[in-house]
Order: C-alpha cells, then structure tokens, then sequence
C-alpha cells in the first residue's frame, strides 16, 4: 500500500449554501474531521411515523439529503428520480462538493440532454446508510450520542425505496413520471416499480438485475473483508478512535473498480505501460501503469466515502432478491401498469446482459410494457456513466415516447 | 419516423387495416417499428414488438416504441395466453426454425393472429426452378440459398393446409403481387398460389380449438 493511502488529509472544500437553510453542520458533529457545508435539500422523515425497516427495527426521524434540477410542474406530473449506485450520491448534475469532478450524470441531466431539465424535475436522494447528508452509521445514535457504527440498522434495497417514497410524499408527487438509475440504481427502479406501481408511470433499469449474484455478493465480501481486516476500522468505532480504516476502504474500491472495467477497456487504457519508468523495478512499486491507476482510485474513493456506509450499502445490494420476496420475478409486475425499458450494456460481466434479459422474460410473462436494449460497448460496466450516444439516444427516445403517452406537455 | 406517419409499405397498410382501433398488438419480427409506430399513430394501438436485431431494436425504442431484443422461436412462450388481441407476423415466418410452433404460440397468445409471407408457389419462383434448375435468387428474394436467413419457404397452399391442421380459422386472406396490391382471387385457391408473389392472412383460433 502507498504511503499516501495511510494518512489522507481531509479535503475541505467551501460548498455552496445549503438551498434550504438546513444547518448540514449539526449531523456532522459525530465526524472528527472539519463539517462542510454540503450544497442542496435535507428533510426530517419518518417524524410522524417512523420508517419499518425490513430487518425490523423503527428508524425516525431521520435526515435524507437530495438534490433537484429543473422546476416541477404545476400538476406534479414532470418528476424523474434518479437513483444512485452503490458509490454514488445525490450530486447528479453539478460539481461534486467533495471530489469536485463533474457530476456523475452531467452527461445525462441538465437542459437539452435526455433527461432534459427544461422539460423534467430530476430528483435524487442520498441513499438510506449513505454518508452525504442522508442517515447512515457515521451519524450519531441518538440512544447514545456516539456515531452508530456497526449498531447502524442493517439496511435493504427496499428500505431505500421506502425513504425514497417518504421523499416523494413530501414533494407533493403523486406519480413520478419516472424512476431510473444504473447497478444500485436499476434495483432501486425494479423495486420501486414492484412496491409501488401505482406510483410510477415509467422505470428504466440499467445494467441491473432482479438479485445480486454470488460472483457478485463474492465480490463485495473481498471489500468488506479489506475493510474488517484494517486495524484502523476499530470494529466499526473508527470515528471513536480519530482513524479511518482508509487502507481497507482503499483495497475494497480497487478489487470494485476492477469489476467495473472490462478486459477490452483495461487493456486500451493501459496495457503492460509502465507508469513513469522505462523498466521493471524488481520491486513492489506501482511499476504498472494499472497499479497506478488502481491506487489513485482508492486513495480518491476514501476522501469522499465513509467505510461503514460501504458495509452497509454494499449489503443491500446483496440481499437484494426480488424472487425472494415476491415468489418470483414475474409476480413482483403482476398488473403492472408500469412502462419498462431496461438497458444493458455488451462488456458489462458484473450485470451481464442475461440478468437484463430474464427481468424481460419475467416482465412478458405478466404481459407488461416492456422495451429492452443491449448497447454495444467495450467499456464494462461502467459504461451506463460514460458517453454512449446510442444509450443517450435510447434513454431520449423512451422518456419522450412515454411523455407521448402520459400526455406530458413539452414545455 | 417521427410525427404522424400516415404512408407505409402498402403490405403493411394491408396488415394495418385488419387491427381494430384501440387494441393490444404484438408485433413479433417489428424491425424498424414502421407498422407499431403507424398502429398507434393512427389507430391509438397499445403496441409491443420484438425484433431480432439489436439495430432494428434500437431505433424502435429511439421512437418511443416498446420493442424488446428477442427471437420468434424462443421467446413466444414467455408470454401468458390471451395478452394481445391480435399477434402480428410480417414476412418473418419464412425466417423461422419452427414456424409451425411459432403460429402455434401466435395462436394462443393473440385473439387473432396476422401472417403475411412470400409464397414460393408464385409462378416465378417455379420457373427458376423449372427451366433454370436453380433456387431463385431476385429482387423480392435476394439471398443466395447458402446465406439466407428465409430457411422455410411455403406455398399458400402450405399455409391453408397447415392453418386448416392446426385448427386455425380463416378470417380473411389477401393474395398480393409483388407490390403488395391486391390481386382479388380466392386466398386458398389454385390461381392465387401461381399468381400471388405474397400473402396475407388473418386467423382466429377454432372453437374447438380454445384453450
């Protein structure tokens, strides 16, 4: 591990002002490194009633951070919620205050793009267990005062649905005109077409799948295990002890990231190119260009994500089992009223085109509305986040013919 | 494709004519989604397609179309019995591995089924084969018999007689020329299987035949 991975010094950025007038600081008084105030909306939910995990336990009130582009219009019939993966967050379309690289979708979200904010309100939420300003186990327990920890409630694909739709409530919303995202994402969508088809008009899952498989429950296990393994992660109570588990967490995104390339994609990028030296160094340096690469890839990852939330999110993910729920796939969208259109990209092996493929199947089953397409990528299963104009067009094309379809005016 | 197509391949205008206003299609074999795309422009039809290649699946969805990647031959039978009103088949059949389960699918998927195909007993095709001794090879069919996708050429005879074994009622049939205008003979008849260069057929499942 590089030295610059042991101690990163903690990157504080002036955000902008909080929209709402929230004071972001306050949740962040359990971190020990200096609170930044984060751009967007936080709300309180759960305050009446509080949310019914599926692990059981009653969460509330509890803060969910989100971000809005676009105006919603008067009948409430023009939102989208976009819904992030796994190592995402709410900042969709705008420079991240933290990493300060452009938003994660600015390729998609903003004015004349598929997701078009003359004409759409793009909403998305930092999720249930995230560290941007929604609850998660870097937060303070209020039983106790000390961040949660590991005494975080373990959390489910369909609890994030569930605050989501507590969210969606709150804007007044009746119908999102849409619900879409890539990997999490996709699972948010499915779910949230299962659990509340009335409340959708249209889902679009990208590169997604109806359960997390064991290659990649696999996967995520090596992450959690780099991060338990760390000393510095002091069984969860880092925050007590003024450490981050930072080589863990780092070792975790890289065995990712490596999950989110393709073979094809590396081998462009880097090939066997040595990084700044013309030979081998019979040594253990990052000798590789690839192994450079890798490292600024977790050293980055640690600035701006917190290790338990990791935990947590990526179990979600591998609970993650529509069939398990509903009896099977097919009825989860008994009924549906709901108009699908699922994407998968070819290079992508972390959510292969088949896992796309027999949600379709489930969704003919029950004669839903269906569209499905495979783009021809080399750049696994990242690509749902990269310039793919073919996918940019598709995406257009399906918001506009479901916009034909609900009678959505074009502003 | 955008905006209101009224103008289509005049086969297809055929096919379009058979559909009620308003009613739940399945096009299977859509490529670029012209039919779908004219069904609900002009007749509000709840469409659906499946097309076999991912171009002609790309630019269905790009028009706002429900079109999903998927093969005739294996992915009928996901679909649950009576879901569509009609189930369309253009000039696909031929290019089927088993067209006789495929209809069979059709049949029981869709109230009505619709089949248009190329008929091999045209006079033209039997004079290629007659005088010249060889797989025709033209304009309407332009693959060499090595490298064509059409590997189940039928007569309209073939047809009837199948659609008669499978207990599939006639509703209506067109024999069409090359242009796909009408020739007005009798669909099951000896003349139209000469004459016709392609044909239309729209078919509802017997009595007793109902599952």
């Amino acid at each position: 591990m590089p030295a610059a991975c042991q101690h990163l010094p903690a990157r504080v950025r002036a955000g902008k002002k909080s929209l709402t007038g929230h004071d972001f600081n306050s949740s962040y008084a359990a971190m020990s490194e200096p609170a930044f105030p984060l751009p967007g909306h936080r709300i309180e939910l759960g305050v009446d009633e509080k949310l019914r995990l599926d692990c059981g336990i009653a969460l509330g009130p509890f803060p969910v951070a989100y971000q809005t582009y676009g105006t919603l219009n008067a009948d409430k019939s023009n939102a989208i919620l976009v819904c992030h993966a796994l190592t995402g967050d709410q900042f969709v379309a705008e420079t991240h205050p933290i990493s300060g690289k452009p938003g994660w979708w600015d390729l998609m979200v903003g004015p004349g793009k598929p997701l078009d904010t003359d004409r759409y309100f793009v909403i998305c939420a930092n999720v249930l267990g995230g560290c941007l300003g929604t609850v998660g186990p870097k937060d303070a327990n209020p039983a106790t005062g000390k961040p949660y920890g590991l005494s975080f409630p373990v959390i489910t694909i369909a609890d994030m649905v569930r605050a989501q739709r507590l969210l969606i409530d709150h804007l007044g919303i009746d119908q999102l005109f849409a619900v879409m995202g890539g990997s999490m994402g996709a699972m948010q969508a499915l779910d949230w077409a299962a659990r509340y088809p009335e409340r959708v008009f249209a889902a679009v899952p990208i590169a997604g799948a109806a359960r997390h498989s064991a290659q990649n429950i696999a996967f995520h296990e090596v992450g959690r295990q780099a991060i338990m393994a760390d000393p510095d992660w002091h069984g969860g109570d880092y925050l007590l002890h003024d450490t981050r588990p930072h080589r863990g967490l780092a070792v975790a995104r890289m065995a990712a990231h490596i999950t989110y390339l393709s073979e094809t994609a590396l081998h462009r990028k880097f090939g066997r190119n040595l990084q700044d030296r013309d030979t081998l160094t019979y040594g253990f340096d990052a000798d590789f260009q690839v192994e450079s690469y890798l490292r600024h890839q977790g050293i980055t990852f640690v600035e701006r994500f917190d290790a338990n939330s990791y935990l947590y999110i990526t179990r979600a993910m591998d609970y993650f089992d529509l069939a398990a729920e509903f009896g099977t796939v097919a009825a989860a969208f008994e009924n549906t009223p709901v108009r699908f259109c699922l994407v998968s990209f070819t290079s992508d092996w972390l959510f292969p085109t088949p896992e796309s493929r027999a949600v379709v199947h489930a969704l003919n089953a029950v004669a839903a509305n269906v569209s499905f397409v495979e783009i021809e990528s080399d750049k696994g299963h990242d690509a749902f986040l990269l310039d793919e104009p073919e996918f940019r067009d598709v995406l257009s094309g399906f918001l506009n013919g479901c916009a034909e379809h609900k009678g959505l005016k074009a502003t | 494709m955008n905006g209101t197509t009224s103008s289509i391949r005049v086969d297809l205008q055929l096919i379009a004519d058979m559909v009620e206003p308003g009613s739940r299609v399945l096009d299977v074999g859509c490529g670029d989604g012209a039919l779908l795309q004219h069904l609900w422009k002009t007749k509000g039809v709840d469409g659906r397609g499946i097309e076999l290649s991912q171009t002609g699946v790309n630019a269905c969805v790009r028009n706002g179309l429900s079109v999903i990647q998927g093969d005739a031959d294996t992915d009928l039978k996901d679909y649950p019995s009576d879901a569509f009103d009609y189930v369309i088949l253009s000039q696909t059949l031929q290019a089927t591995h088993n067209p006789r389960t495929v209809l069979d699918h059709m049949a029981r998927i869709g109230k009505r089924s619709i089949v248009s195909f190329p008929n091999f007993g045209y006079w033209r095709v039997r004079s290629s084969l007659f005088f010249i001794g060889r797989m025709p090879v033209n304009e309407k069919l332009p693959h060499q018999w090595y490298n064509t996708p059409n590997i189940h050429f039928c007569t309209i005879r073939d047809f009837v007689v199948l659609g008669r074994e499978m207990n599939l009622h006639v509703e209506r049939g067109l024999a069409l020329n090359g242009d796909g205008l009408r020739l007005g003979l009798d669909p099951a008849g000896v003349l139209a299987n000469l004459l016709a260069e392609q044909a239309v057929f729209l078919l509802r499942r017997s009595h007793t035949n109902e599952r």
